[in-house]
């Protein structure tokens, strides 16, 4: 049975209402004491395997200590995000035997004495996350390789390793999941020392590895022949050289060069390969031309994804050429591809109808376009953000055709009104994400539509001044499960729009007020929200010190609130203790009040810096 | 094959030339039976050179039988008396007594060949060359495995060897240049035999090096064969040693020596020369084959080895005389030492230099021996390793066999024999310390973790300063609880990982934590301007006992149900 807990207080109450809990998901609690450690561990003994601890402060060592003694069938631990610990808690950990899955994320206080304690502890472990474990160095993860032998999934992303443990690493027998992403200390220089290859890794992130050249990657894909998943982004140029270490990879379905610079020459040779890729990211790669780009997508006719985001350069040419050769494409993500004309739009739609995903953000896609990819009946998600051409009448293509949307992003189509919004939501009932943010002609009635999507659980519709608290009532009742609001700047909802917020959607966890027109009252109304956490409240004209006081002191769950600087002085000073004891971080901002622009003129000044 | 403590100084000094006796036909054959037995040819030559008459051997002979340390002082008396043999202990006893057994016979017999002294400067260097090239068969005979570094070695030693010879050869013909006429016929005929034995034993150790360099042929046979040739040459009896060789071909002094000793502590000097003859013979042949056995373990290699007593070690001597290892406290005393080891030494420029420097011409190679029996560093351990210099005897004799008295004064746990070790620590001690589990602390982090992936359960242990840093910064505000970590983690520190039972009391502390709600005062919400609300859930609310007196009343009054649980600020 899994249980997410919500706040502390209830801890003692469900654990003992529930005894047979083995899966304890605390994200939800900001403060966990050593104290409520010790409930824990007393109350789940042996049944407890899992823990997720990655959101919750003010415990320490004593407490991962008792837990561990106590709770002796832990598989699961995670203890991310405790920047504060330190190695005499990971040495806590080490005791717990059985452990085979741990997240350490950015436990930045830990160092090699640590992890060296957890590797001759945890003998178990079969995923070790270190990400941001910046005291961890060669030392403790060459221990680590040593020790914990069947270790499959490794994410050593952004420590301070170099080629020396990466050399233990490799000779990790069940090893299939290698994380090194931004680890300058590796070059991959001294691979060939290695007698033997890694032949279970199957996929590899060296993501932002900025060291490692072609010569030096050659000698590491020698031995990691098996591999069929590889992470390059933002590392050295995609030359010839570079594709030609790729060529003995011939297992390879994933790649991934994202931010790379990319010649022609080394996108020709990614095409000859003999490899057949299932997956090709090329998102925010400069030097990515037609030629290139056309050569690679004309030889992988099995491609289902395509990252060509920010590819600036490329025109209908390539789209002819992708779509023509790469018909089994489920995912095309080509935002600001701002060189594509329009006409080469209804190429998608003719042709890929395959497609589930699809980024069209800043484009300069039409009606048309959008009829066209109407087509593609299996459509889960639409992006189609900042495109300015785009009106009701292609919208409501959509939502005739495309039943199965999850997601539409429609931010900024300053174009796209109620009738629109109303056919989409009538059309894509399975709805759960949707972005209408600045589109200024929006009013109540789209809100009323939306509100038949009962698995919303998403809405973002900052900048809508017509929307009034009526429109969002409705919402209210009828999306249940929403968890992720924002109604900034949408200046007529107050505090009446609040009250059946806070009554009917009890998932709430995100929500943004800025600019609106609630009130204290409205604010307190909200705190009842239980598993709030994040709230947002700026510019909140009639929003009184005390009010806040009071909301906040009552909305136990928040773990970040972002307010006016100017209530810095006009709160009390105790409340902050309280708050931050409680494990609520106080985010400060002293923006001036902006009045908004129209998207057009918005797209314009966004053009004319760059 | 170690009393080569015997320098040509101190020979000349004691035994001037005389006469020698002629050797028993008993004695002739005793000596046969222990041609195996290398270093007392030396000794014998080096008899022949100074032509010792019986009683004067005895006298060498109970010189030899002291520490080469106590040696050096008695020397000046003219007899060493039975006081001398009463400060030996056992372990001297046990080689010197076969040593002098096997020293006698060889004299003896050498005697029947050799009636004519021949010229002692000149002679002394064949003798030392001849000690270490008996060192080198004997050594190489034990080996099982093929050691190049040991071969080159060899082979260097045979270039130097040559390069003696010839320097020898070159005197010879010097000489005779010079003084034609009192050269008698004996004198060129001993030059010649000197020479020949000299060629012998080049190609005794060309033949062993040869042997070596074949890992898969039986050391023995070459080397027994080398042997007996050169005991050939020595006895000028060919197909007689040919034939003892075959026979006696095992040996080793060293094996007969241990039973000997209870005897020869009872032998009065006097009778010590036949006495211990006879036990020797008994000795040697009821010596066991496991013995010899264990002498085929050792390395080659061919330098000589040097035994210092304890006390020499001990002593706290900084300057140490390179050919016999006896130590100083100042270099002048050793410049007056080393004049006892040959004319090149009294030159008014060695006395002013280092002797370093004086000594230009090629050194022999020289090891150390631990004199603790059963040390791996002494030379008869099955795998004995030598020592390479004499402060590595020192530091190795202190470390292993002696008391630690250095505490280091920061740790106070840490304890050391050696006082270099001691400051070494104390450099390190307390401030980068890395601990294993095992209780091992390393100076440097990667020494631990390599230590850690060799063995089995070990794990890094948190050191000192960390868990008192830990306490304190996870403690996150919380004063009461920072000092109570702090004293936990004292104690928790101490051994390792004691702490699974001392948190309960921390965490217990934990839950007294003061409710940070207690400081707000009463909140008076106005229910009126708010109809309908208390339809809606309560949020959690304070309690009236927690009032927040800060809140302006009357700015919205809330309407408490008195009893409901107490929300978010019940923290714990």
């Amino acid at each position: 049975m899994m249980t997410q807990l919500i706040k502390n207080h209830f801890l003692l109450f469900i654990l003992k209402r529930y005894t047979h809990v083995n899966n304890l998901d605390l994200s939800l609690c900001p403060r966990i004491t050593d104290s409520s450690m010790t409930l824990i561990s007393k109350s789940c003994k042996n049944m407890l395997r899992s823990i997720n601890l990655s959101r919750s402060k003010f415990f320490t060592h004593a407490g991962v200590s008792n837990l561990v003694m106590n709770c002796v069938n832990l598989v699961e631990i995670d203890l991310s995000n405790a920047t504060w610990i330190q190695d005499l808690a990971a040495a806590a950990i080490a005791e717990a035997k059985n452990l085979e899955k741990l997240w350490l994320v950015r436990c930045k206080s830990i160092t090699d004495i640590g992890i060296g304690c957890i590797a001759v502890g945890c003998r178990k472990l079969k995923l070790l996350s270190l990400k941001w474990c910046l005291g961890v160095g060669d030392l403790g993860v060459g221990l680590v390789a040593v020790k914990c032998k069947g270790m499959q999934c490794l994410d050593l992303s952004y420590l301070p390793i170099t080629n020396k443990c990466l050399s233990e690493i490799l000779k990790m027998e069940f090893l299939e999941d290698l994380v090194l992403e931004g680890c300058f200390g590796i070059d991959g220089d001294t691979f060939r020392t290695l007698k033997q290859g890694c032949k279970s890794l199957k996929s590899l992130d060296m993501s932002s590895c900025q060291n490692v050249s072609p010569k030096g990657l050659s000698s590491l894909t020698s031995y990691v022949d098996c591999l069929q998943e590889l992470t390059l982004s933002y590392g050295s140029p995609v030359t010839l050289a570079l594709a030609d270490s790729l060529l003995k990879l011939l297992k390879l379905r994933c790649i991934k060069l994202d931010g790379c610079q990319v010649t022609c020459s080394g996108l020709k040779a990614l095409g000859n390969w003999c490899a057949s890729l299932l997956e090709l990211s090329l998102s925010k790669c400069s030097g990515v031309t037609d030629e290139g780009l056309s050569s690679v997508v004309a030889k992988q006719k099995d491609l289902k994804k395509l990252d060509i985001t920010c590819c600036r350069k490329i025109t209908h040419v390539s789209i002819a050429h992708i779509t023509n050769s790469c018909t089994s494409l489920t995912s095309l993500r080509m935002e600001s591809c701002s060189s594509i004309s329009k006409e080469a739009f209804v190429l998608i739609g003719e042709r890929c109808r395959l497609l589930e995903e699809l980024d069209l953000t800043d484009n300069e896609i039409d009606d048309e376009g959008l009829k066209s990819i109407s087509r593609c009946s299996n459509l889960s998600s639409l992006k189609l953000g900042l495109c300015l051409n785009l009106t009701n009448a292609g919208l409501i293509h959509i939502g005739i055709r495309c039943s199965k949307l999850k997601e539409i992003d429609l931010y900024r189509c300053a174009e796209i009104a109620d009738f629109g919004i109303m056919a989409i939501a009538r059309g894509c009932i399975g709805l759960e994400m949707i972005n209408i943010a600045y589109c200024r002609d929006i009013s109540d009635r789209s809100f009323i539509s939306l509100s038949k999507c009962t698995k919303l659980n998403t809405l973002e519709c900052r900048g809508c001044p017509l929307v009034t608290s009526l429109g969002l009532g409705a919402i209210a009742i009828g999306c249940k499960q929403l968890t992720k609001l924002d109604i900034k700047k949408c200046y007529n909802i107050d505090d009446t729009g609040m009250v059946p917020l806070a009554h009917f959607c009890q998932n709430l966890r995100q929500i943004n007020l800025s600019y609106t027109s609630v009130t204290d009252v409205g604010l307190l109304s909200l705190a009842s929200v239980s598993c709030l956490q994040s709230l947002t409240v700026l510019h909140l004209k009639r929003l009184s010190p005390n009010g806040l006081t009071a909301a906040l002191l009552v909305c136990g769950g928040l773990t970040k609130v972002k307010l006016q600087a100017s209530f810095r002085s006009l709160l009390p000073q105790q409340l902050f203790e309280h708050l931050e004891a409680r494990g609520c971080a106080l985010v400060w901002k002293d923006k001036i009040f902006q009045e908004e622009f129209d998207p057009k003129s918005w797209k314009l000044q966004l053009d004319i810096l760059e | 094959m170690l009393i080569i403590y015997i320098d040509q100084q101190a020979i000349q000094s004691f035994f001037p030339f005389s006469s020698l006796q002629p050797l028993s036909k008993r004695e002739k054959d005793l000596c046969f039976h222990h041609q195996s037995d290398w270093y007392n040819w030396i000794v014998v030559i080096h008899r022949l050179i100074l032509n010792m008459d019986p009683d004067e051997r005895l006298c060498a002979e109970a010189w030899r039988k002291l520490s080469p340390s106590s040696s050096r002082g008695l020397l000046k008396n003219d007899h060493a008396g039975d006081q001398v043999f009463s400060q030996l202990n056992m372990q001297q006893q046990k080689w010197d007594d076969s040593q002098l057994m096997d020293y006698k016979t060889r004299i003896e017999q050498q005697f029947c060949q050799y009636n004519q002294p021949p010229q002692a400067p000149t002679l002394v260097e064949v003798r030392d060359q001849q000690d270490t090239q008996m060192n080198d068969v004997q050594s190489s005979r034990r080996v099982k495995d093929w050691d190049p570094s040991a071969t080159l070695n060899n082979l260097s030693f045979l270039e130097q060897k040559i390069h003696q010879l010839q320097d020898l050869v070159n005197l010879i013909v010097n000489r005779r240049g010079q003084t034609t006429v009192t050269q008698s016929e004996e004198l060129l005929v001993q030059q010649q035999q000197l020479i020949t034995a000299d060629i012998t034993s080049i190609i005794v150790q060309l033949i062993s090096t040869a042997g070596n360099l074949l890992p898969t042929v039986k050391q023995s046979l070459p080397l027994n064969s080398a042997l007996v040739s050169q005991l050939g040459l020595f006895s000028c009896l060919h197909n007689q040693g040919m034939a003892v060789g075959t026979s006696g071909g095992e040996m080793p002094q060293n094996n007969a020596v241990n039973k000997v000793e209870d005897h020869s502590n009872q032998v009065d000097l006097t009778s010590n020369c036949n006495v211990e003859h006879h036990y020797g013979v008994e000795e040697h042949e009821s010596k066991d084959e496991e013995d010899a056995d264990e002498e085929e373990h050792l390395p080659p290699g061919t330098y000589e080895i040097l035994q210092l007593e304890k006390e020499e070690i001990l002593a706290p001597h900084t300057h140490f005389c390179t050919i016999c290892g006896k130590g100083f406290k100042r270099d002048a005393n050793l410049r007056m030492h080393m004049r006892g080891h040959g004319d090149e030494y009294k030159t008014p420029a060695a006395l002013a230099k280092p002797h370093k420097e004086s000594s230009s011409e090629p050194m022999l190679i020289k090891r150390y021996s631990c004199p603790n029996v059963g040390c791996k560093r002494n030379r008869e351990h099955k795998k004995f390793q030598p020592l390479k210099t004499i402060l590595c005897v020192k530091n190795h004799y202190k470390r292993t066999h002696c008391e630690k008295s250095y505490t280091c004064s920061r740790c106070n746990t840490k304890k050391f024999s050696v006082i270099a070790d001691l400051k070494t620590h104390e450099k390190h001690c307390g401030r980068d310390k890395w601990l294993c589990s095992c209780g091992t602390t390393f100076s440097r982090k990667d020494k631990l973790f390599g230590h850690i992936s060799l063995f089995q359960g070990h794990t890094p242990a948190i050191p000192l300063e960390e868990t008192k840093m830990s306490a304190v910064t996870s403690d996150l505000g919380q004063k009461t609880n920072a000092t109570i970590d702090v004293e936990q983690m004292d104690f928790s520190c101490k051994p390792y990982a004691s702490n699974e039972n001392d948190f309960q009391s921390v965490v217990e502390e934990k839950g007294g934590l003061s409710d940070p709600t207690s400081f707000f005062s009463p909140l008076n919400f106005d229910s009126n301007s708010l109809d309908g609300f208390l339809e809606f859930p309560r949020p959690p609310f304070q309690d009236s006992e927690n009032p927040f007196a800060f809140l302006i009343p009357g700015s919205c009054n809330y309407p408490r149900k008195p009893g409901e649980c107490s929300g978010a600020n019940d923290i714990e």
